[in-house]
């Protein structure tokens, strides 16, 4: 996130060449960034794009309660419903992973491998033919539905992970004093090993929320009331579709980027705290 | 069984254009996605600067805006479809190309971000024991830190070439033919909902699981023992 170089040690100090070099290289960088951005903007000038009157719309209340709202608002309930629901199935899916029953853990093993396995867009397209064939879900809410089985079921199948990663970094003396203690297997895991992995998870459930937020813009593709959708059907409704996709593009990137922020406070913070037994960059599995 | 026989060659065709555009989003993922890792650490403030705010805002993009941006903004608006406009299969090659063009920018991010993580894992000896040999910046990134650095990040690589396989189903959205498009088609035709959704499971289980195997072979092969 910072704009510091990674390893400052990768080069020295520069000396009065190197600084010459250095600026003369950001002289350059920068007047492409600038010739690039000129010609972008030259050419949407030319195609009319940038005409006062395909932004005006977005100053009416029209356009924000008809179509961006109700998008925005669609994108966060289907993250958060799923987030949610995905963070629960995850703690199952993973204890179960975990579990001294054998036919338990291949079983859970064999669910979260599958769903890892699996795009996300078949999940839904699937989803949501399901509940059309048997009438699970009112007409109205079934993209919705597929949206949310689809994300809970894919990012259930990444926090299992998650969580399986976060009880196995705990050091071993904390199983081994429990079982002293005589503990169960099943209460060393719910008093012992998830209480103290679970500060360690927070960060990469975060960043999980970014993943769904950004995913839902996938019901695109089965008629799903989202950010991005809306923001081509006003494109298409006010023949503005450039400025409606960046309109949107911009209040996805702030959302997105504020959350990210968000996990990597919680990281910080969590990385400072002398209770945390785990070091959350252990549990961190790649986001995308 | 009547579904294999009737969609059996569309089946294997919209497959191949899956792969087709992983394997090439791939390359181009790690070639630009180097490059910006890259500048990231250099020692240049403009280019680091334009890296960061580059991955900070395309990651945060979702990737069928980012697909729409190719095909709206790019090929209807700034009229770069790259392809010959008279070549008779231009418009399936040019939402091909743009896809593998969206695809490779956004997942070179993430590229990035890895490498840069695998940076941070390479000792700081490294880097002063090449400059105390003479190696200016960048010929220490190129045959010193780089290659320990993609070394160290093999297993996240493979994560983020998985990724990008299940990402290829979003390319239906500007049209390319590939298996999401296909499904969608089959499966408005045939009542056997769960048969059609087992094929299609099972084809890119075939593809994200092999993948899986072979990086996770690379990064036992590979690691940096120290």
């Amino acid at each position: 996130m910072s704009n510091q170089p990674a390893l400052k040690t990768l080069y020295d100090a520069p000396g009065p060449r190197g600084k010459t070099l250095n600026i003369i290289i950001s002289a350059l960088c920068l007047a492409g960034l600038v010739g690039g951005m000129f010609w972008v903007i030259s050419a949407l000038n030319a195609k009319g794009q940038l005409a006062p009157e395909k932004w005006q719309p977005f100053l009416t209340a029209d356009m924000w309660r008809t179509y961006l709202l109700p998008g925005i608002a669609g994108t966060l309930q289907a993250a958060g419903l799923a987030v949610v629901l995905a963070t629960a199935l995850g703690i199952v899916l993973g204890v179960g992973r975990m579990s001294q029953i054998k036919i338990l853990r291949y079983g859970c093993g064999a669910v979260v491998e599958f769903f890892r396995a699996m795009p996300l867009l078949i999940l839904m397209i699937f989803c949501f033919q399901l509940f059309a064939n048997y009438n699970l879900f009112p007409s109205t809410q079934m993209a919705m539905a597929a949206v949310v089985t689809g994300l809970t079921l894919c990012n259930g199948a990444v926090i299992a992970e998650i969580v399986r990663a976060g009880v196995h970094s705990l050091p071993r003396g904390q199983s081994e004093a429990s079982m002293a203690l005589g503990l169960g297997s099943g209460q060393m895991m719910r008093m012992i090993l998830l209480p103290q992995a679970i500060t360690a998870m927070l960060p990469p459930i975060v960043s999980q929320l970014v993943v769904a937020l950004k995913d839902t813009a996938l019901g695109y593709q089965i008629t799903y009331v989202e950010a991005v959708r809306q923001g081509v059907q006003a494109g298409s409704a006010y023949s503005n579709y450039i400025p409606a996709l960046l309109v949107v593009a911009a209040v996805m990137i702030a959302i997105n980027f504020a959350l990210s922020q968000l996990a990597v406070t919680a990281e910080n913070r969590l990385r400072k705290g002398r209770k945390a037994v785990v070091k959350p960059e252990e549990v961190a599995i790649p986001q995308i | 069984m009547e579904i294999l026989t009737e969609y059996g060659d569309q089946l294997i065709t919209a497959f191949i254009r899956t792969i087709q555009l992983a394997g090439l989003s791939a390359v181009g993922a790690l070639v630009l996605g180097t490059i910006l890792a890259a500048m990231r650490v250099s020692p240049v403030w403009a280019l680091r600067t334009v890296a960061t705010g580059y991955v900070n805002i395309v990651r945060n993009t979702p990737l069928t805006l980012v697909v729409l941006f190719a095909s709206f903004g790019l090929a209807q608006q700034l009229g770069v479809t790259l392809v010959d406009p008279n070549s008779p299969t231009s418009i399936t090659d040019s939402s091909f190309r743009l896809a593998v063009l969206a695809f490779s920018t956004y997942t070179a991010t993430f590229v990035c971000e890895a490498l840069r993580a695998g940076v941070n894992t390479v000792p700081i000896g490294q880097s002063e024991a090449a400059r105390s040999l003479g190696l200016g910046f960048t010929q220490g990134l190129r045959y010193i830190v780089l290659p320990q650095a993609f070394r160290a990040v093999v297993a996240p690589l493979g994560s983020i070439m998985i990724a990008l396989i299940k990402n290829t189903t979003i390319a239906s959205v500007i049209g390319v033919a590939e298996a999401s498009l296909l499904m969608k088609e089959v499966i408005e035709n045939t009542s056997a909902l769960i048969v059609v959704g087992l094929i299609f499971a099972l084809g890119f289980m075939c593809l994200t699981i092999p993948t899986g195997a072979v990086f996770g072979f690379l990064s036992k092969k590979l690691a940096v023992r120290t």
